[in-house]
């Protein structure tokens, strides 16, 4: 099971932008590297990174193996409404992972 | 086939499999900027692409991008792309935002395989296109040679 980290304020007042960094741990083995035994090693990376806040996509990336290991991912987004913001990886063997953040919003 | 052409292809093959993953190429750079853009040439200005100039070790290299747009509904950044020259794949990343990020700005960390340059171009609400380029020098490149035996 990967683990991921989110960074973000845990409430806002309405109108605010706040910062969302996230963090996931994934080797993203790019495909080009060779092996011990001299073959390639099989490309292994994430491919899809989203940010929907209470169901609705904010921020989205397409992800190739020009991408660190451990993807890192830094954004923004205007505080709306309190509610969830799901965070949703997906890459090559059938990865997924899923992350909820809860965000309180007050009146400005 | 005589034995002399095998030998040849197979030595055709293995220049392949060792050069062809190495690097992209600025032309191939270019067609994918032209594929992500659908054929528009991009003006230069409103992107501020940030990134050492001088990088000690390519693995992990942080990158930020931030674009000068108001983030409004009739008037905002709708996709950040970053492109490489020399890296054996040219697509880095391709971010999409919409006025609900407030403010148009991405950080990732990037691998890159070697000195070259880079190019994040910037698609608008409006569907014009904005690039900004950096070259940069990496004394240490990202693995693309495999681990240790």
């Amino acid at each position: 099971m990967a683990r991921a980290l989110i960074h973000m304020s845990a409430s806002a007042k309405r109108g605010e932008i706040i910062e969302i960094r996230a963090l996931i741990g994934h080797s993203m083995e790019t495909g080009y590297r060779v092996g011990a035994d001299g073959r390639l090693l099989a490309r292994d990376i994430i491919r899809k990174f989203a940010c929907r806040y209470n169901g609705e996509q904010v921020f989205g990336a397409e992800l190739h193996q020009a991408i660190s290991a451990n993807p890192y991912i830094a954004f923004f987004t205007v505080a709306t409404d309190s509610g969830t913001l799901e965070f949703t990886w997906e890459g090559d063997n059938g990865f997924a992972h899923t992350e909820k953040m809860n965000l309180t919003v007050s009146a400005s | 086939m005589k034995r002399r052409d095998l030998l040849a292809a197979g030595a055709g093959l293995t220049m392949l499999a060792l050069v062809r993953p190495a690097s992209a190429t600025p032309v191939e750079m270019a067609a994918a900027i032209n594929s992500f853009t659908g054929g528009a040439k991009p003006q230069t200005g409103k992107v501020k692409f940030d990134i050492a100039q001088l990088i000690d070790n390519g693995n992990a290299v942080p990158v930020t991008i931030s674009v000068d747009s108001p983030m409004s509904a009739a008037d905002h950044v709708s996709a950040i792309g970053i492109f490489t020259e020399r890296n054996p794949q040219t697509e880095v990343a391709i971010f999409t935002l919409g006025p609900r990020a407030g403010k148009a700005e991405v950080s990732t960390r990037i691998r890159l395989a070697t000195s070259q340059r880079l190019m994040a171009v910037v698609r608008m609400s409006d569907s014009s296109y904005w690039s900004q380029g950096v070259e940069v020098i990496v004394a240490l490149a990202a693995c693309v040679e495999g681990e240790e035996p």
